[in-house]
């Protein structure tokens, strides 16, 4: 019995662990050999490379910087509507987590309309006071932390509002009946057991940060960090030297995570759900207009943004040069999205490749999830971080892996040549988008009480009947929410996509890459605005499908 | 074992004490004009059902509540207004409410460290503390290898180390297993007399409150229907629904005759010995005595004793059978009885014993 449904999970998880050692351990492994082609040839180089050590300086500069400034904003608005009520909380409440909805290349063109040298917000300060030159430059490590919080405190607000809901009252409680002040309850009881959460999302916006390269490549303004130049090598064609940066860029992001994992080492609790307190009212007049008035303004700049992108979708390509805002608006561009054959392409493109990218995700990671949840094998541990890996690479990494071995033909050593050809995009993304439905699936099936399988199984249903009827119900919820996610990612992926692209398979991001740095920003708005109501439309389609079966 | 650093006998506080507290959350009043008095070293239970206002009442003694109308004072001071934090209290949680990222030693020291006394000088008395619980030595453990019980001792530890002015105890058994709770009664007991200050302590199990408290009120729908000694409630219960509650009573319909009262059931009349609740008026109108399974003797067959009834349930409650006797007319008594022979659906006859019967009006 024992022995055989041993043999059966091999049956399984053979060809799931083999497609995801080719796909993820086999590119990075080669990543790593290739740095070391020429012995420590391209590692002397990059260690002699002023470049690359101001690249390495700078990405971490950056991204710690981003772990600083997501906290800054993050924490205090998860305390401010977690724990008060003031008019205005359930609008502020409400598009918090709007920044989380704009594609990585929509956000930052969208700040470029705004903050940048010709921005609405940056004109406007000009004209206002007079000035004869922009107030500032959205330029540099400033700007890119800058946009980096905007998009990635979110996180922080997400994990320390959960932390926050989670809360066991009765603990500060017990701290106020024992003598304690509002600021020693804070500082030895409700920040301590926050931790765990905010070191969670500092992680998260850590490791973001480290690979963001839509900011860096859009503001950097000759500002050198890793990812970047590993795409300035691979372009000079000095790949040696790409595989060493990329072997410290993603040797950088597992350090990330083994400092993080060891600081977080001794917890051992885990808060009890019992329900947080009630949000109490804010009694002073005076506080009670000051919060007021700063949630408005917190909601006015995080939804400027969505708003100036959708403007700008209807302003006349090349007609806004040194008004504040563009001076002429027209259909033209939405109307030539759907009606020229080259600029329809990158939509269509995008689409399919998500959902081939998705669907993949679907088959590949319920299998793995299930083989973790269900199975005890030999294997189930090597599954486990095969699954999280991409996670901890930075996309840039995953990309230039796939580009440095998928590029031939040759069978004996598994390579297959997708360089060039349209499978090389999916195959980025699936890998990409693996943790996360992996993990949306593994929670929902944790949730399931192991013995149903066996239960199944006893009443006579075959492996089949079983996983139809009992384990891929359970599995639903998870494959809905990861898939969206997954989704939601592919349709506007920027990073892996701009190491990989061709012309023919180009997706969305890039044609609005090049419509920007041809000046149509117009065009490029349009383009955005479409990748914002796609996301709008699969989120609603995967919400009104579960509602349906539910 | 060390000198106990808790304050001494008779210390500096007064006695705690509740003034016509009310407290409403929406139309609901889960306090209705409360009061009652617990002295230093007194140890007084708030009995009652869930929803009763009892757990309310203990927060709004503690100060995480502020009442509607009414005051709380200590020693004549009123507190009504002060935070938790000023008053000075001990209070132990039903969950405990242990912090989960301390120590056992560091939870302990923690009220001693909010009021800024120095490192040794606090982890001293932590362990003292720790000692007079019986938990020596336990000061490193992490709290999630404490058992329930040993939970429950770090929680007093914690509250008794500040040398409170009064001790709150929310549901402080409720936690533990049947053979613990037995224990842990009698070490409750003697803890919360040593340290000499008004302890108020909430429970909804009346044998935890008889077995530890000095008086007891029970109450019922945010009101105290009657606060007095064990004894007092017991014995002389001040209405109906507190004979129902404490011990388990069934009020049966009696004639008030002054030291005595008539009770008529089968047309079969008996005039019984009666006490009364000190407040309850010289006659009752509307009168019930109590009668209680161990109150009430029961015979086989239908000629021995003067009442006649069918038994409709038996059970056995350790030691002796407890029968459910119908009488008719809508009376049903349980008898405590060591017979044996007696069956579902047997003829009996039930008389009561010679002794007093609570008499409350309905």
């Amino acid at each position: 019995m024992k022995s055989s449904s041993r043999r059966n999970s091999w049956i399984i998880a053979g060809p799931v662990i083999a497609l995801l050692v080719w796909a993820v351990i086999y590119p990075n492994a080669a990543v790593v050999a290739g740095s070391f082609e020429n012995g420590l040839g391209h590692w002397r180089e990059f260690w002699a490379s002023p470049a690359d050590h101001e690249a390495l300086i700078t990405s971490l500069v950056i991204s710690v910087a981003s772990v600083f400034a997501s906290l800054a904003i993050g924490v205090p608005l998860a305390f401010l509507l977690g724990r008060f009520e003031f008019p205005g909380r359930r609008l502020l409440r409400a598009v918090a987590t709007l920044p989380a909805a704009l594609p990585p290349l929509v956000g930052v063109i969208a700040f470029l309309f705004l903050y940048g040298e010709s921005g609405l917000v940056t004109r406007a300060i000009q004209r206002a006071f007079g000035m004869s030159e922009a107030p500032w430059q959205l330029r540099g490590v400033g700007a890119i932390v800058f946009v980096h919080a905007y998009t990635m405190y979110v996180y922080v607000f997400l994990f320390v509002s959960a932390g926050l809901e989670r809360f066991d009252s009765s603990l500060d409680e017990a701290a106020s009946g024992l003598g304690a002040n509002t600021w020693q309850r804070l500082r030895r009881v409700t920040i301590p057991l926050l931790m765990p959460a905010v070191a969670g999302s500092a992680l998260l916006v850590f490791m973001n940060a480290l690979g963001s390269f839509s900011a860096p490549y859009v503001f950097g303004g000759g500002l050198r960090v890793l990812s970047t130049q590993i795409l300035n090598s691979k372009t000079n064609g000095a790949m040696g030297l790409a595989y060493v940066e990329t072997t410290v860029l993603a040797l950088s992001a597992v350090a990330g995570l083994a400092l993080f994992r060891w600081l977080d080492r001794k917890r051992k609790y885990t808060l009890a759900s019992k329900g947080g307190r009630a949000r109490r009212a804010i009694r002073s007049r005076k506080v009670q207009v000051l919060t007021t008035v700063g949630a408005a303004i917190i909601v006015i700049a995080l939804v400027l943004p969505h708003l100036m992108v959708i403007l700008v979708s209807f302003a006349r390509d090349g007609s806004w040069t040194t008004q504040v805002l563009p001076p002429e608006y027209t259909f033209e561009n939405y109307r030539r999205l759907f009606s020229e054959a080259e600029l329809w392409r990158p939509i269509t493109n995008s689409v399919s490749m998500a959902l081939i990218a998705t669907g993949a995700n679907l088959v590949v990671c319920f299998l793995a999830a299930y083989l973790i949840v269900f199975r005890k094998f030999g294997g189930r541990r090597f599954l486990e971080l095969l699954v999280a890996l991409p996670w901890a690479i930075p996309a840039t990494a995953i990309a230039l892996g796939l580009a440095a071995t998928f590029n031939r033909n040759d069978p004996l050593t598994g390579r297959v040549l997708l360089v060039g050809t349209f499978w090389i995009l999916p195959l980025a993304y699936f890998i990409r988008d693996t943790p996360l439905v992996s993990s949306a699936v593994e929670s929902s099936l944790r949730q399931m009480d192991a013995s149903l399988e066996d239960a199944a199984r006893g009443l006579g249903a075959s492996w089949l009947m079983t996983m139809r009827r009992v384990i891929i119900p359970a599995a639903r919820p998870g494959l809905v929410a990861g898939g969206l996610l997954a989704a939601v990612a592919a349709v506007g992926e920027f990073v892996a996509s701009v190491v990989l692209y061709t012309h023919a398979n180009r997706p969305i991001s890039m044609e609005i890459l090049a419509q920007l740095r041809a000046l149509a920003f117009g065009t490029a708005a349009a383009y955005s605005v479409l990748l914002i109501l796609l996301v709008l439309l699969m989120t609603l389609a995967a919400r009104s499908f579960e509602e349906r079966l539910a | 074992m060390t000198a106990a650093p808790q304050a001494r006998p008779g210390g500096e506080s007064g006695a705690l004490a509740l003034e016509g507290i009310t407290r409403r959350f929406g139309d609901f009043t889960a306090v209705d004009n409360v009061s009652f008095q617990v002295g230093p070293g007194e140890l007084l239970a708030l009995v009652g059902a869930s929803g009763s206002g009892k757990t309310t009442t203990l927060r709004i003694a503690a100060g995480y509540e502020t009442p509607d109308s009414g005051r709380v004072t200590l020693g004549g001071a009123d507190l009504t207004r002060v935070p938790p934090e000023r008053r000075g209290f001990g209070m132990v949680f039903q969950h405990y409410a242990l912090f989960p990222h301390m120590s056992v030693e560091n939870n302990v020291a923690f009220g001693l460290e909010a009021r800024g006394v120095n490192k040794v000088d606090r982890l001293i008395k932590a362990r003292a503390a720790l000692a007079n619980v019986g938990l020596e030595g336990a000061g490193d453990r992490p709290i999630q290898s404490l058992s329930g019980g040993e939970q429950q001792r770090v929680a007093l530890a914690r509250a008794l180390v500040i040398e409170p002015k009064a001790l709150l105890l929310d549901e402080p058994l409720s936690n533990l297993d049947p053979n613990l709770r037995e224990t842990m009664r009698d070490d409750l007991r003697r803890m919360l007399r040593r340290v000499g200050v008004p302890a108020l302590f909430v429970t909804h199990d009346q044998e935890d409150a008889f077995a530890i408290a000095d008086r007891i009120a029970l109450l019922k729908r945010g009101r105290v229907l009657q606060c007095g000694t064990p004894e007092e409630l017991y014995h002389s219960p001040a209405s109906r629904e507190v004979a129902g509650f404490i011990g388990r009573g069934v009020v049966v319909p009696a004639i008030d005759k002054g030291a005595t009262a008539e009770v008529t059931i089968g047309g079969v009349k008996r005039e019984l010995p009666v006490t009364r609740a000190k407040d309850a008026p010289p006659k009752i109108e509307n009168a019930f005595v109590v009668m209680r399974p161990n109150s009430i003797e029961m015979s086989k067959g239908a000629g021995v004793f003067p009442w006649r009834g069918k038994v409709v349930n038996r059970r056995f409650a350790g030691g002796v059978e407890v029968y459910r006797v119908e009488l008719g007319e809508g009376i049903t008594v349980d008898v405590e009885s060591q017979t044996a022979d007696v069956h579902e659906g047997d003829n009996v006859s039930v008389a009561p014993l010679k002794r007093a019967f609570p008499l409350v009006a309905g």
